[in-house]
């Protein structure tokens, strides 16, 4: 009976400080890069463009494909581009971190993907002029296994396709 | 195809001895004491000598076999070949009649003694498995092949010993199909490999010009169903080993992926994605009739039939997150079975039938484990960074996956190894390759 009461004790304490280590690492990698909001990548290191102030990518959360504000921003941007240039096809190319499994990767990419291709839809763009691929986890840009990393490859790339 | 080579012609004698008076290795638990084994080199008279190195260009085959079988059952981790340099008796003497006083003097429990000559332009090879302790034969067989198939032989007569000694088939004839990795993490140059399961006579199935991915065998190992990205368009493909005629599995206006065949080899299972929803479903390959299995918003992938066919494991996240599930084959009854703590992925129905071996994520440990198929019994089997996509032996005694390494600050350092870890937990081995590899596909026994 003592004897479980102490184990139990341990078992508490061990469970504060492992809680309160997780705390900590996770605010000093914030502090460190200061590049992600949540878990979601909000520099510009890999970014490229398609024209003047339009990003050709948007990031996503960890197992999400739910656009972020900054992400319908980018692609609101996108739709007014392709607006403008109504002879361009693009083709959205979905990725994964390398925190999945393969299989289940792909089916994620496509989701993301489709998640963008939507959103430049219901700003007009048809979607004929939209294709869609996903990589899964195949094409990472930084071949870090870092958080930051991780959030960087976990995209949808909008690539003129002629 | 394979078979036709090799036959074989003569069951010389199978003592059906008592099972209590002989040796039994019991596979079913973590083996800390492997059984000590002699594998004497299998012996060839001066003369056959000389055709056999004429012919195969090999200075010793006999002595090359009993290594094949020294290298098979000493990475089962059942056994523990005794070094040849303490032999007492000499091989050719030994296979007519074993002095087993010499045997238990170097601590072997188990000896296997051979023969091996060219007969007709063919590889004629005998050999004897011995319980030294009760002095007795246990196992005589002879079979002959084509010459150039004869590291095969070693690997059916590691099979024969393995399963006399514990009661269950072996899986040494086999080969496994792998994808071969190269280049930088970012842009990596991937091809479909496929080599004998000791990691010899690797051969390229594709160029490396498209990606490729998830390469599975049919149940008679003669075609391969795998994912390429050739002309930029992800869908499953059918290839045909022999000939190398590969084609495009059904029309699907979007992505095909996650093949794997049907127990009977008619059908292939694969998922397909379409407006960011994947769903399972099932092609005929002899009428080419399309059934959807499930329809369901959220992602159901890695789709497994259980080997009587009659039900299906697969991965969905449905609940919210990646979890596995079972239905029965025509989509109905589907039913949640991971519940534990994390992520569960990659579901793969055992040969056997009673369990399914999975990959987990939780904490940011992968691992591989084994839960019946119920869900209860779960059991993890070993934890890394990162390790996924295991593949059962054709015994359903060992689990062949990949793991990838974690890079360095700088990005580097990055790569993908197909290791093996036996049912029980422990033997984990790394499985040689002449490039870094994953998605490892284990074949049925080439020969039964």
């Amino acid at each position: 009976m003592d004897l479980g009461k102490i184990y139990k004790n341990i078992f508490v304490v061990l469970f504060f400080s492992f809680v309160l280590s997780a705390c900590a690492t996770q605010t000093t990698t914030k502090k460190i890069d200061g590049q992600m909001q949540g878990d979601v990548y909000t520099g510009t290191d890999t970014v490229e463009y398609l024209a003047d102030g339009v990003a050709d990518r948007v990031f996503f959360a960890t197992n999400e494909s739910v656009l972020t504000t900054a992400s319908r921003e980018t692609l609101r941007k996108q739709a007014a581009w392709l607006r403008k240039n109504s002879e361009i096809t693009v083709v959205l190319e979905g990725h994964a971190d390398e925190r999945g499994t393969r299989e289940y990767n792909l089916a994620l990419g496509e989701r993301r993907a489709n998640s963008a291709k939507d959103y430049l839809m219901t700003y007009g763009i048809s979607s004929s002029r939209i294709s869609v691929i996903s990589y899964g986890k195949e094409r990472p840009v930084d071949s870090g296994s870092n958080p930051l990393a991780w959030s960087k490859n976990r995209r949808s790339v909008t690539v003129k396709a002629n | 195809m394979i078979n036709r080579n090799l036959i074989l012609i003569l069951l010389l004698i199978f003592f059906p001895l008592k099972a209590t008076a002989l040796i039994k290795v019991d596979i079913t638990r973590g083996n800390l004491s492997p059984l000590p084994v002699a594998v004497a080199s299998l012996f060839s008279s001066e003369e056959d000598k000389k055709k056999l190195n004429k012919e195969l260009k090999i200075d010793d085959i006999g002595l090359e076999i009993s290594n094949i079988v020294e290298n098979n059952l000493q990475q089962s981790g059942l056994f523990n070949p005794l070094d040849k340099e303490a032999f007492l008796q000499k091989p050719d003497i030994a296979h007519l009649k074993p002095r087993f006083e010499d045997w238990a003097l170097i601590k072997a429990q188990a000896l296997i003694t051979g023969k091996v000559n060219l007969q007709d332009n063919k590889l004629r090879v005998e050999f004897r498995l011995w319980d030294v302790l009760a002095g007795k034969e246990m196992l005589a067989l002879a079979f002959t092949t084509v010459p150039k198939n004869w590291r095969r032989v070693g690997h059916i007569i590691s099979d024969k010993v393995y399963e006399r000694l514990t009661g269950e088939k072996g899986y040494f004839d086999t080969r496994i199909i792998y994808v071969a990795e190269e280049g930088p993490k970012t842009q990596r140059v991937k091809k479909l490999a496929i080599m004998d399961q000791d990691g010899f006579n690797t051969k390229y199935l594709t160029l490396g010009n498209e990606l490729v991915l998830t390469p599975r065998f049919n149940p008679t190992n003669q075609m391969v169903t795998y994912l390429s990205y050739f002309k930029n368009l992800p869908r499953v493909y059918l290839l045909d080993i022999e000939t190398g005629i590969q084609e495009v599995v059904g029309d699907f206006a979007g992505m095909t992926f996650a093949p794997r065949f049907s127990p009977n080899g008619k059908k292939i299972i694969m998922s397909f994605a379409k407006d960011g929803n994947s769903d399972i479903y099932t092609m005929d390959l002899e009428n080419r009739i399309v059934e959807r299995i499930t329809n369901h918003p959220s992602i159901d992938t890695s789709p497994s039939y259980s080997p009587d066919g009659n039900y299906i494991a697969f991965n969905s996240d449905r609940s919210g997150y990646q979890q596995i599930y079972v239905m029965k084959s025509n989509g109905k009854n589907v039913k949640r079975i991971s519940f534990g703590k994390g992520l569960y992925g990659t579901p793969v129905w055992s040969p056997r039938g009673d369990l399914i071996a999975f990959t987990k994520l939780h904490k940011g440990k992968f691992y591989i484990g084994v839960m019946r198929t119920d869900g209860k019994g779960e059991r993890l089997l070993t934890e890394n960074f990162y390790q996924e996509a295991p593949s059962w032996s054709p015994n359903g005694r060992v689990l062949i996956f990949y793991r990838e390494t974690k890079t360095d600050s700088k990005g580097e350092g990055f790569s993908a190894k197909l290791w093996s870890i036996d049912l029980t937990g422990y033997n984990e081995r790394l499985i040689e390759t002449e490039t870094d590899a994953s998605d490892p596909s284990w074949s049925s026994l080439l020969s039964n």
